[in-house]
Protein backbone atom coordinates (compact mmCIF):
# COMPACT_ATOMS: atom_id res chain seq x y z
CA UNK A 1 0.00 0.00 0.00
CA UNK A 2 2.64 2.91 1.33
CA UNK A 3 4.73 4.49 -1.35
CA UNK A 4 7.82 5.95 -1.38
CA UNK A 5 8.10 10.03 -2.23
CA UNK A 6 11.44 11.30 -3.86
CA UNK A 7 11.39 15.08 -4.90
CA UNK A 8 14.27 16.26 -6.16
CA UNK A 9 15.30 20.49 -6.91
CA UNK A 10 11.18 21.37 -6.07
CA UNK A 11 10.64 24.99 -6.29
CA UNK A 12 6.91 26.78 -5.26
CA UNK A 13 5.86 30.03 -6.89
CA UNK A 14 2.70 31.75 -5.63
CA UNK A 15 2.32 33.62 -9.42
CA UNK A 16 5.72 35.38 -9.62
CA UNK A 17 7.18 35.02 -5.54
CA UNK A 18 9.22 32.19 -5.05
CA UNK A 19 7.93 30.46 -1.50
CA UNK A 20 9.92 27.53 -1.42
CA UNK A 21 13.55 26.82 -3.19
CA UNK A 22 15.28 23.74 -4.33
CA UNK A 23 14.05 21.47 -1.97
CA UNK A 24 15.10 17.42 -2.44
CA UNK A 25 14.03 14.56 0.21
CA UNK A 26 12.79 11.46 0.22
CA UNK A 27 10.03 10.31 2.04
CA UNK A 28 10.52 6.69 3.17
CA UNK A 29 7.38 4.74 3.38
CA UNK A 30 5.20 3.30 6.33
CA UNK A 31 7.05 5.66 8.34
CA UNK A 32 6.02 9.09 9.95
CA UNK A 33 8.08 12.29 8.40
CA UNK A 34 7.61 15.52 10.05
CA UNK A 35 8.18 19.23 8.91
CA UNK A 36 9.21 21.45 11.18
CA UNK A 37 10.35 25.04 10.80
CA UNK A 38 9.43 28.66 12.03
CA UNK A 39 6.10 30.26 10.67
CA UNK A 40 5.99 31.46 6.93
CA UNK A 41 9.05 28.87 5.98
CA UNK A 42 7.11 27.25 3.25
CA UNK A 43 6.39 23.81 4.96
CA UNK A 44 2.52 23.79 4.38
CA UNK A 45 3.26 25.22 1.28
CA UNK A 46 5.46 22.60 0.53
CA UNK A 47 3.23 19.88 1.73
CA UNK A 48 0.66 20.69 -0.86
CA UNK A 49 2.99 19.96 -3.59
CA UNK A 50 2.85 16.59 -2.99
CA UNK A 51 -0.71 15.71 -3.50
CA UNK A 52 -0.94 18.69 -5.91
CA UNK A 53 -3.12 20.85 -3.79
CA UNK A 54 -1.21 24.04 -4.00
CA UNK A 55 -2.20 24.19 -7.46
CA UNK A 56 -5.73 25.27 -6.76
CA UNK A 57 -4.42 28.20 -5.35
CA UNK A 58 -4.85 30.91 -8.39
CA UNK A 59 -1.28 31.77 -9.45
CA UNK A 60 0.12 28.43 -7.39
CA UNK A 61 3.17 26.40 -9.44
CA UNK A 62 5.54 24.21 -9.32
CA UNK A 63 9.09 23.83 -10.91
CA UNK A 64 11.07 20.52 -10.32
CA UNK A 65 9.90 16.86 -9.66
CA UNK A 66 8.12 14.68 -7.11
CA UNK A 67 7.90 11.19 -7.88
CA UNK A 68 5.96 8.37 -5.81
CA UNK A 69 7.54 5.66 -6.54
CA UNK A 70 7.95 5.28 -10.27
CA UNK A 71 5.18 7.91 -11.17
CA UNK A 72 5.87 11.38 -11.82
CA UNK A 73 3.28 13.44 -9.81
CA UNK A 74 3.57 17.06 -12.15
CA UNK A 75 4.13 14.55 -15.64
CA UNK A 76 1.86 16.43 -18.19
CA UNK A 77 -0.50 12.68 -18.51
CA UNK A 78 -0.55 12.87 -14.42
CA UNK A 79 -4.63 13.72 -13.69
CA UNK A 80 -4.21 15.99 -10.18
CA UNK A 81 -7.54 14.33 -9.34
CA UNK A 82 -5.75 10.49 -9.34
CA UNK A 83 -2.65 12.16 -7.34
CA UNK A 84 -5.13 13.30 -4.73
CA UNK A 85 -7.15 9.75 -4.41
CA UNK A 86 -3.72 8.37 -4.08
CA UNK A 87 -2.14 11.07 -1.81
CA UNK A 88 -4.62 12.34 0.90
CA UNK A 89 -5.00 15.13 3.17
CA UNK A 90 -5.72 16.15 6.52
CA UNK A 91 -6.21 20.12 7.07
CA UNK A 92 -5.23 22.32 10.22
CA UNK A 93 -8.63 23.12 11.26
CA UNK A 94 -10.97 20.21 11.04
CA UNK A 95 -13.36 20.42 7.89
CA UNK A 96 -16.46 18.02 7.55
CA UNK A 97 -18.83 18.50 5.09
CA UNK A 98 -21.59 20.45 7.30
CA UNK A 99 -24.69 19.20 5.49
CA UNK A 100 -23.87 15.54 5.83
CA UNK A 101 -23.62 12.95 8.55
CA UNK A 102 -21.29 11.13 10.52
CA UNK A 103 -21.32 8.28 7.77
CA UNK A 104 -21.73 10.22 4.81
CA UNK A 105 -18.87 12.46 5.68
CA UNK A 106 -16.73 8.99 5.98
CA UNK A 107 -18.59 7.94 2.58
CA UNK A 108 -18.05 11.09 0.84
CA UNK A 109 -14.79 10.40 -1.07
CA UNK A 110 -16.37 7.56 -1.86
CA UNK A 111 -19.74 8.40 -2.88
CA UNK A 112 -18.39 11.14 -4.98
CA UNK A 113 -16.66 9.00 -7.16
CA UNK A 114 -19.29 7.11 -7.72
CA UNK A 115 -19.20 4.08 -5.70
CA UNK A 116 -23.08 3.59 -4.52
CA UNK A 117 -22.83 -0.12 -2.91
CA UNK A 118 -24.20 0.45 0.30
CA UNK A 119 -22.56 -2.86 1.87
CA UNK A 120 -19.57 -2.09 0.47
CA UNK A 121 -19.78 1.89 1.50
CA UNK A 122 -20.99 0.53 5.14
CA UNK A 123 -17.94 -1.71 5.38
CA UNK A 124 -15.41 0.96 4.58
CA UNK A 125 -17.31 3.53 6.94
CA UNK A 126 -17.24 1.12 9.66
CA UNK A 127 -12.99 0.15 8.49
CA UNK A 128 -12.37 3.83 8.31
CA UNK A 129 -13.94 4.82 11.63
CA UNK A 130 -12.31 2.05 13.44
CA UNK A 131 -9.21 3.20 11.55
CA UNK A 132 -9.48 6.66 13.29
CA UNK A 133 -10.36 5.40 16.72
CA UNK A 134 -13.69 7.10 16.29
CA UNK A 135 -16.17 4.16 15.91
CA UNK A 136 -16.87 3.75 19.49
CA UNK A 137 -17.40 6.88 19.83
CA UNK A 138 -19.37 7.53 16.90
CA UNK A 139 -21.15 4.29 16.01
CA UNK A 140 -24.39 4.95 17.73
CA UNK A 141 -24.99 8.14 15.91
CA UNK A 142 -23.79 7.58 12.69
CA UNK A 143 -26.71 9.55 11.23
CA UNK A 144 -26.06 12.77 13.10
CA UNK A 145 -24.55 15.80 11.58
CA UNK A 146 -20.42 15.38 11.27
CA UNK A 147 -20.33 18.97 12.63
CA UNK A 148 -22.34 18.20 15.99
CA UNK A 149 -19.04 16.70 16.85
CA UNK A 150 -15.75 17.74 19.16
CA UNK A 151 -13.40 19.01 17.52
CA UNK A 152 -11.09 16.59 18.29
CA UNK A 153 -13.62 14.11 17.09
CA UNK A 154 -14.31 16.24 13.94
CA UNK A 155 -10.16 15.84 13.07
CA UNK A 156 -10.70 11.69 13.61
CA UNK A 157 -13.58 12.14 11.64
CA UNK A 158 -11.50 14.16 8.89
CA UNK A 159 -8.75 11.20 9.16
CA UNK A 160 -11.40 8.63 8.36
CA UNK A 161 -12.73 10.50 5.67
CA UNK A 162 -9.28 10.57 3.97
CA UNK A 163 -8.43 7.05 4.57
CA UNK A 164 -11.21 5.56 3.47
CA UNK A 165 -10.78 6.16 -0.11
CA UNK A 166 -7.54 3.61 0.51
CA UNK A 167 -4.78 6.58 -0.23
CA UNK A 168 -1.02 5.23 -0.18
CA UNK A 169 0.58 8.19 1.53
CA UNK A 170 -1.59 11.07 4.20
CA UNK A 171 -0.42 14.49 4.76
CA UNK A 172 -1.24 16.31 7.56
CA UNK A 173 -1.14 19.83 7.97
CA UNK A 174 -0.60 21.14 11.64
CA UNK A 175 -3.52 18.15 12.40
CA UNK A 176 -3.53 19.06 16.41
CA UNK A 177 -3.00 22.98 16.14
CA UNK A 178 -6.51 23.71 16.92
CA UNK A 179 -7.04 20.71 19.39
CA UNK A 180 -7.01 20.17 23.01
CA UNK A 181 -3.99 17.79 24.46
CA UNK A 182 -6.35 15.04 25.20
CA UNK A 183 -7.85 15.19 21.46
CA UNK A 184 -3.35 15.73 20.27
CA UNK A 185 -2.57 12.50 22.39
CA UNK A 186 -5.75 10.98 20.39
CA UNK A 187 -4.71 12.11 16.92
CA UNK A 188 -0.79 11.07 17.81
CA UNK A 189 -1.79 7.67 19.09
CA UNK A 190 -3.89 7.36 15.81
CA UNK A 191 -0.79 8.19 13.55
CA UNK A 192 1.66 5.57 15.40
CA UNK A 193 -0.86 2.79 14.30
CA UNK A 194 -1.50 4.29 10.82
CA UNK A 195 1.66 4.11 9.49
CA UNK A 196 2.09 0.58 9.70
CA UNK A 197 0.12 1.08 6.87
CA UNK A 198 0.18 4.37 5.17
CA UNK A 199 3.03 6.54 4.08
CA UNK A 200 2.76 9.67 6.79
CA UNK A 201 3.90 13.44 6.65
CA UNK A 202 3.09 15.77 9.05
CA UNK A 203 3.69 19.08 9.62
CA UNK A 204 4.09 20.85 12.84
CA UNK A 205 4.91 23.57 15.38
CA UNK A 206 5.12 21.31 18.07
CA UNK A 207 8.86 20.10 18.48
CA UNK A 208 7.83 17.26 21.31
CA UNK A 209 4.85 16.16 18.83
CA UNK A 210 7.66 15.71 16.17
CA UNK A 211 10.09 14.18 18.53
CA UNK A 212 7.08 11.90 19.64
CA UNK A 213 5.40 10.67 16.47
CA UNK A 214 8.35 10.76 13.66
CA UNK A 215 10.65 8.35 12.49
CA UNK A 216 12.64 11.06 10.51
CA UNK A 217 11.81 15.38 10.63
CA UNK A 218 12.96 17.65 7.74
CA UNK A 219 14.02 21.21 9.15
CA UNK A 220 12.86 24.13 7.21
CA UNK A 221 13.56 27.61 7.00
CA UNK A 222 13.99 31.30 5.71
CA UNK A 223 17.84 31.93 4.22
CA UNK A 224 16.02 35.95 5.34
CA UNK A 225 13.07 38.03 5.40
CA UNK A 226 11.81 38.25 2.21
CA UNK A 227 13.67 35.10 0.76
CA UNK A 228 12.54 31.59 -0.23
CA UNK A 229 12.09 28.58 2.30
CA UNK A 230 14.37 25.65 2.14
CA UNK A 231 15.19 22.43 3.46
CA UNK A 232 17.69 22.98 5.92
CA UNK A 233 17.91 18.97 7.14
CA UNK A 234 16.48 15.87 7.01
CA UNK A 235 17.47 12.95 9.03
CA UNK A 236 16.40 10.59 11.79
CA UNK A 237 13.83 12.33 14.05
CA UNK A 238 16.49 11.31 16.98
CA UNK A 239 19.79 12.53 15.02
CA UNK A 240 17.76 16.03 14.39
CA UNK A 241 17.27 16.45 17.91
CA UNK A 242 19.87 15.33 19.48
CA UNK A 243 22.89 15.91 17.06
CA UNK A 244 21.92 18.10 14.47
CA UNK A 245 24.60 18.96 11.62
CA UNK A 246 23.08 22.67 10.96
CA UNK A 247 23.96 25.40 13.28
CA UNK A 248 20.39 26.94 12.38
CA UNK A 249 18.78 23.35 13.35
CA UNK A 250 20.34 23.23 16.52
CA UNK A 251 19.44 26.58 17.23
CA UNK A 252 15.80 26.32 16.36
CA UNK A 253 15.14 23.09 18.54
CA UNK A 254 17.15 24.76 21.58
CA UNK A 255 14.83 27.50 21.49
CA UNK A 256 17.52 30.08 20.51
CA UNK A 257 15.14 31.49 17.92
CA UNK A 258 12.10 31.19 16.13
CA UNK B 1 17.59 45.61 21.25
CA UNK B 2 14.94 46.65 18.52
CA UNK B 3 12.71 43.93 20.25
CA UNK B 4 13.31 45.47 23.89
CA UNK B 5 12.08 48.67 22.67
CA UNK B 6 9.09 47.21 20.81
CA UNK B 7 8.00 45.83 24.01
CA UNK B 8 7.63 49.14 25.90
CA UNK B 9 5.60 50.43 23.05
CA UNK B 10 2.26 49.66 24.61
CA UNK B 11 2.73 51.57 28.00
CA UNK B 12 4.46 54.49 26.49
CA UNK B 13 0.97 55.19 24.73
CA UNK B 14 0.05 58.93 25.24
CA UNK B 15 -3.76 59.16 25.05
CA UNK B 16 -4.92 62.14 23.42
CA UNK B 17 -6.68 65.20 24.38
CA UNK B 18 -5.25 64.63 27.78
CA UNK B 19 -2.15 66.72 28.78
CA UNK B 20 -2.13 65.79 32.49
CA UNK B 21 -0.77 62.04 31.63
CA UNK B 22 2.92 63.03 32.52
CA UNK B 23 5.26 61.14 29.48
CA UNK B 24 6.30 57.60 30.29
CA UNK B 25 3.52 56.58 32.95
CA UNK B 26 0.77 57.06 34.60
CA UNK B 27 -0.70 56.34 38.26
CA UNK B 28 -3.20 54.70 38.84
CA UNK B 29 -5.81 57.48 39.91
CA UNK B 30 -5.21 58.88 36.66
CA UNK B 31 -6.25 55.62 34.81
CA UNK B 32 -9.53 55.28 37.26
CA UNK B 33 -10.89 58.74 36.47
CA UNK B 34 -10.49 58.26 32.75
CA UNK B 35 -12.25 55.11 32.85
CA UNK B 36 -15.46 56.31 34.78
CA UNK B 37 -15.75 59.62 32.45
CA UNK B 38 -16.14 57.90 29.39
CA UNK B 39 -18.19 55.63 31.07
CA UNK B 40 -20.96 57.86 31.93
CA UNK B 41 -20.67 59.47 28.49
CA UNK B 42 -21.21 56.00 27.47
CA UNK B 43 -24.08 55.30 28.85
CA UNK B 44 -25.57 58.33 27.37
CA UNK B 45 -24.65 57.61 23.73
CA UNK B 46 -25.99 54.15 24.46
CA UNK B 47 -29.95 55.94 24.77
CA UNK B 48 -29.58 58.15 22.22
CA UNK B 49 -28.03 55.45 19.92
CA UNK B 50 -31.36 52.97 21.21
CA UNK B 51 -33.62 55.85 20.87
CA UNK B 52 -32.69 56.13 17.13
CA UNK B 53 -32.57 53.21 16.55
CA UNK B 54 -36.01 51.99 17.71
CA UNK B 55 -37.54 55.71 16.00
CA UNK B 56 -36.17 54.20 12.70
CA UNK B 57 -37.73 50.65 13.00
CA UNK B 58 -40.99 52.33 13.98
CA UNK B 59 -41.19 54.90 10.79
CA UNK B 60 -40.02 51.87 8.39
CA UNK B 61 -43.07 50.01 10.11
CA UNK B 62 -45.59 52.65 9.59
CA UNK B 63 -45.97 52.15 5.93
CA UNK B 64 -45.50 48.45 5.92
CA UNK B 65 -48.37 48.54 8.40
CA UNK B 66 -50.52 50.79 6.85
CA UNK B 67 -50.35 49.25 3.09
CA UNK B 68 -50.96 45.77 4.98
CA UNK B 69 -54.24 46.99 6.97
CA UNK B 70 -55.54 49.29 3.87
CA UNK B 71 -55.10 46.46 1.31
CA UNK B 72 -56.56 43.70 4.15
CA UNK B 73 -59.75 45.86 5.36
CA UNK B 74 -60.63 46.70 1.79
CA UNK B 75 -60.19 43.14 -0.20
CA UNK B 76 -60.45 40.80 2.65
CA UNK B 77 -64.51 40.47 2.23
CA UNK B 78 -63.90 39.87 -1.71
CA UNK B 79 -61.50 37.00 -1.02
CA UNK B 80 -64.56 35.47 1.18
CA UNK B 81 -66.90 35.47 -2.04
CA UNK B 82 -68.39 31.95 -3.44
CA UNK B 83 -66.56 32.92 -6.82
CA UNK B 84 -63.19 34.14 -5.58
CA UNK B 85 -60.84 31.56 -5.97
CA UNK B 86 -63.27 29.49 -8.37
CA UNK B 87 -64.74 31.68 -10.97
CA UNK B 88 -63.47 34.59 -13.43
CA UNK B 89 -64.35 37.81 -14.79
CA UNK B 90 -66.05 36.40 -17.84
CA UNK B 91 -69.36 38.42 -19.01
CA UNK B 92 -68.73 40.59 -15.55
CA UNK B 93 -68.90 44.24 -16.54
CA UNK B 94 -67.11 47.09 -14.02
CA UNK B 95 -70.51 48.26 -12.41
CA UNK B 96 -71.26 44.02 -11.50
CA UNK B 97 -70.01 42.86 -8.12
CA UNK B 98 -68.11 39.62 -7.64
CA UNK B 99 -66.10 37.54 -9.91
CA UNK B 100 -63.37 34.93 -9.92
CA UNK B 101 -60.13 35.93 -9.95
CA UNK B 102 -58.43 32.10 -10.36
CA UNK B 103 -57.84 33.06 -13.81
CA UNK B 104 -55.56 35.85 -13.08
CA UNK B 105 -53.86 33.67 -10.08
CA UNK B 106 -53.29 30.68 -12.09
CA UNK B 107 -52.09 33.21 -15.44
CA UNK B 108 -49.44 34.67 -12.93
CA UNK B 109 -48.50 31.61 -10.87
CA UNK B 110 -48.08 30.40 -14.66
CA UNK B 111 -46.56 32.91 -16.12
CA UNK B 112 -43.54 33.33 -13.01
CA UNK B 113 -42.91 29.65 -13.06
CA UNK B 114 -42.03 29.66 -16.44
CA UNK B 115 -39.82 32.92 -15.77
CA UNK B 116 -38.57 30.92 -12.97
CA UNK B 117 -37.47 28.10 -15.14
CA UNK B 118 -35.41 29.97 -17.31
CA UNK B 119 -33.86 32.44 -15.54
CA UNK B 120 -33.29 30.46 -12.61
CA UNK B 121 -30.42 27.49 -14.11
CA UNK B 122 -29.34 31.02 -15.94
CA UNK B 123 -28.52 32.95 -12.79
CA UNK B 124 -27.34 30.06 -10.97
CA UNK B 125 -24.86 29.03 -13.54
CA UNK B 126 -23.36 32.14 -14.25
CA UNK B 127 -23.05 32.66 -10.23
CA UNK B 128 -21.35 29.38 -10.54
CA UNK B 129 -19.19 30.09 -13.47
CA UNK B 130 -18.35 34.35 -11.56
CA UNK B 131 -17.28 32.28 -8.33
CA UNK B 132 -15.66 29.06 -9.21
CA UNK B 133 -14.27 29.05 -12.32
CA UNK B 134 -14.14 32.90 -13.88
CA UNK B 135 -10.63 34.57 -13.79
CA UNK B 136 -9.64 38.00 -15.51
CA UNK B 137 -11.51 40.41 -18.49
CA UNK B 138 -14.43 37.01 -19.22
CA UNK B 139 -15.89 37.20 -15.94
CA UNK B 140 -14.97 40.96 -14.96
CA UNK B 141 -17.17 42.26 -18.04
CA UNK B 142 -20.04 39.26 -17.35
CA UNK B 143 -19.95 40.59 -13.17
CA UNK B 144 -20.28 44.27 -15.12
CA UNK B 145 -22.91 42.96 -16.99
CA UNK B 146 -24.62 41.53 -14.39
CA UNK B 147 -24.51 44.74 -12.76
CA UNK B 148 -26.02 46.76 -15.13
CA UNK B 149 -28.92 44.62 -16.19
CA UNK B 150 -30.07 44.69 -12.24
CA UNK B 151 -30.07 48.43 -13.14
CA UNK B 152 -32.23 48.39 -16.00
CA UNK B 153 -36.24 49.98 -15.20
CA UNK B 154 -38.58 46.90 -15.89
CA UNK B 155 -40.26 49.13 -18.54
CA UNK B 156 -36.67 49.10 -20.49
CA UNK B 157 -36.70 45.30 -20.42
CA UNK B 158 -40.33 44.95 -21.60
CA UNK B 159 -39.26 47.46 -24.91
CA UNK B 160 -36.36 45.59 -25.83
CA UNK B 161 -37.87 42.84 -25.32
CA UNK B 162 -41.21 44.05 -27.79
CA UNK B 163 -38.66 45.24 -29.89
CA UNK B 164 -36.89 41.56 -30.70
CA UNK B 165 -40.06 40.10 -30.07
CA UNK B 166 -42.72 41.95 -32.16
CA UNK B 167 -41.16 44.36 -33.76
CA UNK B 168 -38.16 42.19 -35.42
CA UNK B 169 -39.79 38.56 -35.79
CA UNK B 170 -43.21 40.30 -36.29
CA UNK B 171 -44.22 37.80 -33.81
CA UNK B 172 -47.57 38.27 -31.40
CA UNK B 173 -47.70 39.66 -28.04
CA UNK B 174 -47.99 36.84 -25.27
CA UNK B 175 -47.36 35.52 -22.02
CA UNK B 176 -44.34 33.94 -22.96
CA UNK B 177 -43.55 37.63 -24.50
CA UNK B 178 -43.91 39.04 -20.79
CA UNK B 179 -41.73 35.75 -19.71
CA UNK B 180 -39.32 37.10 -21.63
CA UNK B 181 -38.75 40.59 -20.35
CA UNK B 182 -39.59 38.59 -16.59
CA UNK B 183 -36.07 37.12 -17.53
CA UNK B 184 -34.50 39.91 -17.85
CA UNK B 185 -35.37 40.98 -14.51
CA UNK B 186 -34.75 38.05 -12.92
CA UNK B 187 -31.63 36.66 -13.95
CA UNK B 188 -29.65 39.63 -12.49
CA UNK B 189 -31.30 39.10 -8.78
CA UNK B 190 -30.72 35.52 -8.94
CA UNK B 191 -26.97 35.83 -10.04
CA UNK B 192 -26.28 38.04 -6.97
CA UNK B 193 -27.84 35.98 -3.98
CA UNK B 194 -26.11 32.92 -5.42
CA UNK B 195 -23.16 34.43 -5.56
CA UNK B 196 -22.90 35.83 -2.27
CA UNK B 197 -24.27 32.35 -0.95
CA UNK B 198 -21.36 30.14 -2.51
CA UNK B 199 -18.39 33.17 -1.40
CA UNK B 200 -19.79 31.95 2.09
CA UNK B 201 -19.25 28.61 1.54
CA UNK B 202 -15.69 28.06 3.47
CA UNK B 203 -13.21 27.33 0.63
CA UNK B 204 -11.88 24.52 3.04
CA UNK B 205 -14.50 22.01 2.44
CA UNK B 206 -13.86 22.68 -1.37
CA UNK B 207 -10.15 21.74 -0.72
CA UNK B 208 -11.59 18.88 1.66
CA UNK B 209 -13.13 17.50 -1.65
CA UNK B 210 -10.24 18.08 -4.06
CA UNK B 211 -7.70 16.41 -1.19
CA UNK B 212 -10.48 13.21 -1.19
CA UNK B 213 -9.61 12.99 -5.29
CA UNK B 214 -13.01 14.46 -6.06
CA UNK B 215 -13.31 16.24 -9.64
CA UNK B 216 -13.81 20.29 -9.81
CA UNK B 217 -17.47 19.81 -11.01
CA UNK B 218 -18.69 17.23 -8.76
CA UNK B 219 -16.90 19.02 -6.07
CA UNK B 220 -19.38 22.03 -7.32
CA UNK B 221 -22.31 19.97 -7.65
CA UNK B 222 -22.69 18.09 -4.75
CA UNK B 223 -20.23 20.03 -1.79
CA UNK B 224 -20.28 23.57 -2.45
CA UNK B 225 -24.16 23.96 -4.29
CA UNK B 226 -25.40 21.61 -1.45
CA UNK B 227 -24.00 23.81 1.09
CA UNK B 228 -25.03 26.79 0.12
CA UNK B 229 -28.46 25.61 -0.59
CA UNK B 230 -30.85 26.93 1.65
CA UNK B 231 -29.78 30.33 0.85
CA UNK B 232 -29.99 29.76 -2.93
CA UNK B 233 -33.62 29.05 -2.78
CA UNK B 234 -33.97 32.27 -0.69
CA UNK B 235 -32.47 34.43 -3.60
CA UNK B 236 -34.64 32.48 -6.04
CA UNK B 237 -37.75 33.03 -4.20
CA UNK B 238 -36.70 36.95 -4.31
CA UNK B 239 -36.18 37.52 -7.25
CA UNK B 240 -39.79 35.73 -8.00
CA UNK B 241 -40.76 37.96 -5.41
CA UNK B 242 -39.72 40.97 -7.28
CA UNK B 243 -41.28 39.94 -10.80
CA UNK B 244 -44.15 38.60 -9.61
CA UNK B 245 -46.11 42.15 -8.97
CA UNK B 246 -43.98 43.54 -12.24
CA UNK B 247 -46.35 45.35 -14.29
CA UNK B 248 -44.72 47.10 -16.95
CA UNK B 249 -43.76 44.27 -19.28
CA UNK B 250 -47.57 43.13 -18.72
CA UNK B 251 -48.65 46.48 -19.70
CA UNK B 252 -46.59 46.46 -23.33
CA UNK B 253 -46.32 42.75 -24.52
CA UNK B 254 -49.13 40.73 -22.68
CA UNK B 255 -52.81 42.02 -22.87
CA UNK B 256 -55.31 41.33 -20.46
CA UNK B 257 -58.27 39.05 -20.69
CA UNK B 258 -61.07 38.28 -18.08
CA UNK B 259 -61.35 35.01 -19.14
CA UNK B 260 -58.87 31.52 -18.51
CA UNK B 261 -56.15 31.45 -20.80
CA UNK B 262 -53.91 28.75 -20.09
CA UNK B 263 -52.13 29.01 -23.70
CA UNK B 264 -48.94 31.00 -22.39
CA UNK B 265 -48.15 31.15 -26.15
CA UNK B 266 -51.14 32.81 -27.91
CA UNK B 267 -53.32 35.31 -27.18
CA UNK B 268 -53.86 37.68 -24.22
CA UNK B 269 -53.13 36.73 -20.78
CA UNK B 270 -54.53 37.00 -17.71
CA UNK B 271 -52.50 38.24 -14.52
CA UNK B 272 -52.81 39.61 -10.95
CA UNK B 273 -51.51 43.18 -12.00
CA UNK B 274 -53.15 43.53 -15.05
CA UNK B 275 -56.82 42.41 -13.32
CA UNK B 276 -55.60 45.32 -10.62
CA UNK B 277 -55.02 47.75 -13.54
CA UNK B 278 -58.29 46.85 -15.05
CA UNK B 279 -60.13 47.38 -12.22
CA UNK B 280 -58.28 50.58 -11.17
CA UNK B 281 -59.70 52.19 -14.62
CA UNK B 282 -63.19 52.25 -13.05
CA UNK B 283 -62.01 52.46 -9.94
CA UNK B 284 -64.95 55.14 -9.23
CA UNK B 285 -67.30 52.08 -9.22
CA UNK B 286 -67.46 50.13 -5.70
CA UNK B 287 -67.80 47.12 -7.48
CA UNK B 288 -64.38 47.57 -9.31
CA UNK B 289 -62.67 48.94 -6.76
CA UNK B 290 -63.54 46.04 -4.49
CA UNK B 291 -62.36 43.89 -6.81
CA UNK B 292 -58.68 45.77 -7.44
CA UNK B 293 -58.02 45.69 -3.70
CA UNK B 294 -59.25 42.16 -3.63
CA UNK B 295 -56.67 41.30 -5.92
CA UNK B 296 -54.21 43.30 -4.86
CA UNK B 297 -54.46 41.06 -1.72
CA UNK B 298 -54.32 37.85 -3.08
CA UNK B 299 -51.61 38.85 -5.14
CA UNK B 300 -49.51 39.89 -1.56
CA UNK B 301 -50.79 36.65 -0.33
CA UNK B 302 -49.34 34.78 -3.41
CA UNK B 303 -45.70 36.33 -2.56
CA UNK B 304 -46.04 35.66 1.38
CA UNK B 305 -47.22 31.85 0.56
CA UNK B 306 -44.27 31.71 -1.95
CA UNK B 307 -41.64 32.99 0.70
CA UNK B 308 -43.25 30.56 3.35
CA UNK B 309 -42.63 27.84 1.09
CA UNK B 310 -38.96 28.84 0.38
CA UNK B 311 -38.51 28.96 4.23
CA UNK B 312 -39.87 25.37 4.62
CA UNK B 313 -37.72 24.03 1.63
CA UNK B 314 -34.66 25.92 3.14
CA UNK B 315 -35.17 24.61 6.50
CA UNK B 316 -34.96 20.88 5.47
CA UNK B 317 -32.08 21.98 3.15
CA UNK B 318 -30.27 23.78 5.53
CA UNK B 319 -27.20 22.87 7.32
CA UNK B 320 -27.61 20.44 10.16
CA UNK B 321 -26.07 21.74 14.03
Amino acid sequence: MAKRIDVSDLNVYYGSFKAVEGVSMTVEPRSVTAFIGPSGCGKSTFLRTLNRMHEVIPGGRVEGKVMLDDQDLYASSMDPVTVRRTVGMVFQRPNPFPTMSIYDNVAAGLRLNGVKNKKTLDGIVEQSLHGANLWNEVKDRLNKPGAGLSGGQQQRLCIARAIAVQPQVLLMDEPCSALDPISTLAIEDLVNELKSEFTIVIVTHNMQQAARVSDRTAFFNLKATGEPGRLVEIGDTTRIFNNPSERATEDYISGRFG
Amino acid sequence: MTAATDRRLPDDRVVPGDPSTPPGGRSSGDVLSEMNHPHRARAVKDVVARIVMWAAFALAMVPLVWILGTVIAKGAHMLTTSTWWTGNQRNINSDDFGGGARHAIEGTLQMVGFTALIAVPIGILTAVYLVEYGRGPLARTISFTVDILSGVPSIVAALFIYAVWVTTFGLERSGFAASLALVLLMIPVVVRSTEEMLKLVPNELREAAYALGVPKWVTVVKVVLRTAFSGIVTGVLLGIARVMGETAPLLILAPYTKNFQRDLFHGNFPTLPMMINQDRGDFALATAAERMWGAALTLIILVLLLNLIGRVIAHFGSVKK
